[in-house]
């Protein structure tokens, strides 16, 4: 009975779209419904703002905000305003896929932006995969993955370690002490590190990962102490790695002679620890807020005016703000009465836009072009660039796994 | 021998800190009988409380510990007499109100503060290590084990040597005969939960040049506090003390021997068979109900 009404329903919504004109292409996208509709075009954003992981997501939340509302003001895209849609998914995954499916079919969003875990992520992506939609991933992570419904917008392990585990090996030793969290990504992470340390000739002296939220670090700082490591290749997110960084420096080690390296440690993390703590251990991401460029001054000044001046922004929020860009050029490539999640895909391929790490580019497999950066923190906790990369770096989520590439036909193996 | 010194030594300093945090729940726990849940939420608002001090007011933590323990004790005294009072006759209840006020609290925070970690500095006084040996012990790790022994000694001497320790320790051998006596248990309920808030306030406080201070950070501390007061006893100081110490050196032991995640499951499962053999605690109170 259900099924039949709902068929009916269907049915009267198909011969509407028909006697609507040419209304077929949305017709066959499933939703019955065109997604430029009235000079709008709708929008999701799916960022927690309550909840364990509101502390990162509120700052990605902001970013995507901030740019969209930008376009809105600048005159929209290709004469269309982009119409928001919020969702709080409550930092709860099965929460994620529920408000996705309400973004992507009771809003007919053409586009969700959205989470920083990869647990989230990882919940959406069925969503987006069977609507065909389309989800716009700001964050780093461990690579591993190649759906054709989500721009990966992070650093994946060959940008954020390609460079920089040589120039530690060079600076500081060959000894790694790896300390993380128990998870997925510091523990590819550290895969990646143990694969480019052996064919450096260095070694892993220890491994070793607590569980999330982990705050008391007195045994590993004795391990840490024992071993007198080169250097301390820290995969720690959030809250364990600002206990960890106090209780490094409380424990008196000097980051000339045995530095943290971080690839999670950012300026949020970093204005928790404090500057003193903080200072002279390094970190590479694609992006610093001190990073100096045009791009970076307005969207720094455009971030604090908005948010307030003790605000920072870091390399996830600049990837939430530069995805809504990408999405712009994306879809002004596009005949207005064909826009479609995948359509959008399809001309974000190969795209360049101007971001305030420099310009990248969304490669075929998804992912996006970077520049990755090694920096020093400093004591007022901004981070000075010491090296930038020379060229822009292409995403291989796939590295460290052999006869396995991410293309732009998805997941090739052999 | 060096690695085995320096292992007891954060074993110890792991032992304040569940102490401090567990104090507090063990005087509500075992006078009331009341399951706190958000004793996690009072160690956080003191955490917040000695930001805030720091922040508009420039003071070390050092300095706001008073007035910290106020007004802690305070908005504990605010949640016994608009919430808990109403429910001492269904145990159960409580639990569920206050798991409820742990995460208002919590929401709170994270609207009208923000959800960001916040940073509150070391007292300078307190900062480097103090060396013997091959030992190398950080002085405000030493500081707080200092402090979580005197604070043990104040609570003892508050439940065994004034008149309010007096009149608490009759409310928990028997409510009925107490009031008869002219005791108003419900003023003694009250005091001591403000008393336990405020001893969570304090120990939020000294936290914070350890952990990061964010909304959530009382959710990790507060399940260890209740193992270490279910392992030593409801209700006992001493058993809390000698639980805290237990748990904390039996940590920092397996730790060294396996490593951080497998050895928390090493004592974990330590605690279970001890539940299994003993599960009145280590020190069951022998009152005659």
């Amino acid at each position: 009975m259900r099924r039949r009404s709902f068929m009916k329903g269907l049915g009267a919504t198909g011969g509407l779209a028909m006697t609507s004109g040419l209304a077929a292409p949305a017709l066959l996208s499933g939703a019955g419904r065109a997604y430029a509709q009235g000079g709008e075009l709708n929008v999701g954003l799916l960022f927690s703002l309550t909840g364990a992981v509101a502390v990162v997501e509120r700052t990605l939340h902001d970013a995507a905000l901030m740019a969209i509302e930008e376009i809105n003001a600048a005159g929209g895209v290709a004469g269309m305003q982009l119409k928001t849609f919020i969702e709080d998914p409550a930092s709860d995954p099965a929460t994620y896929a529920d408000r996705a499916r309400r973004l992507v079919i009771r809003d007919n969003c053409v586009s969700v932006f959205g989470s920083y875990t990869s647990a989230s992520r990882q919940a959406v992506l069925p969503v987006v995969e069977q609507r065909n939609n389309l989800y716009w991933y700001p964050t780093l992570y461990e690579g591993r993955e190649c759906s054709r419904n989500v721009m990966y917008g992070g650093a994946v392990p060959n940008q954020q370690q390609q460079d920089f585990v040589p120039w530690l090996t060079e600076n500081f030793g060959k000894r790694f002490f790896l300390i993380g969290n128990n998870y997925v990504y510091p523990r590819e992470e550290n895969n990646v590190c143990k694969m480019l340390l052996a064919g450096l000739g260095g070694e892993a002296v220890h491994e070793e990962y607590v569980p999330l939220g982990h705050s008391d670090f007195s045994s590993v700082i004795n391990r840490i102490r024992t071993e007198q490591p080169d250097v301390v290749f820290c995969t720690l997110v959030g809250d364990s790695d600002v206990a960890f960084a106090r209780q490094y420096h409380a424990a008196g080690f000097d980051p000339e002679k045995m530095p943290c390296a971080s690839l999670t440690r950012s300026e949020v993390e970093v204005q928790a620890i404090g500057g003193e703590a903080a200072v002279g251990h390094f970190s590479s991401a694609p992006y610093f807020m001190g990073y100096q460029s045009p791009e970076n001054e307005k969207f720094v000044q455009a971030y604090l005016s908005r948010y307030g001046a003790d605000q920072v922004t870091h390399f996830v929020s600049e990837a939430a703000y530069f995805q809504v860009y990408q999405f712009k050029a994306a879809v002004e490539k596009l005949d207005p009465a064909n826009i479609t999640p995948a359509a959008i895909r399809d001309a974000a391929v190969g795209l360049t836009t101007m971001a305030p790490q420099g310009e990248v580019l969304i490669d075929a497999n998804l992912h996006t072009h970077l520049w990755p950066k090694i920096a020093r923190w400093k004591s007022d906790g901004q981070a000075e660039i010491l090296v930038q990369s020379e060229a822009r770096v292409a995403p291989d989520p796939y590295w460290a796994y052999e006869g396995e590439t991410c293309t732009g036909e998805g997941l090739v193996r052999g | 021998m060096d690695a085995l010194l320096n292992q007891a030594f954060a074993g110890l300093s792991m032992a304040s800190i569940l102490l401090i945090v567990g104090l507090g729940l063990a005087i509500i726990y075992g006078s009331m009988g009341v399951i706190n849940l958000a004793h996690g939420e009072f160690v956080m608002l003191g955490a917040y409380v000695a930001w805030a001090m720091q922040t508009f007011l420039g003071f070390s933590i050092l300095t706001s510990l008073p007035l910290i323990f106020v007004v802690i004790a305070f908005v504990g005294w605010l949640v016994e007499r608009g919430v808990v009072h109403r429910l001492y006759r269904r145990p159960l209840d409580t639990i569920l109100a206050t798991w409820g006020i742990g995460i208002v609290l919590q929401q709170l925070v994270r609207m009208f503060i923000g959800p960001e970690s916040r940073f509150v500095a070391t007292p300078s006084l307190l900062e480097g290590n103090t060396v013997i040996g091959a030992v190398v012990m950080s002085n405000y790790r030493l500081f707080v084990i200092v402090f979580a022994l005197a604070v043990l000694a104040a609570t003892w001497a508050l439940m065994t040597r004034t008149e309010f320790g007096t009149r608490l320790r009759a409310v928990i051998q028997n409510r009925e005969i107490s009031e008869c006596y002219g005791i108003r248990a419900e003023k003694v309920y009250a005091m001591t939960f403000a008393y336990g808030a405020g001893l969570a306030g304090v120990a939020g406080a000294l936290l914070t040049p350890l952990v990061s201070t964010t909304p959530s950070m009382g959710t990790y501390l507060v399940v260890d506090a209740f193992l270490v007061v279910i392992i030593g006893g409801v209700g006992s100081l001493i058993g809390t003390a000698v639980a805290a110490a237990a748990v904390g050196e039996a940590t920092a032991l397996f730790s060294m021997l396996m490593n951080d995640t497998l050895g928390r499951i090493a004592v974990l499962l330590a605690i279970i068979l001890l539940i299994r053999f003993r599960p009145n605690g280590l020190f069951p109170q022998t009152i005659r109900r």
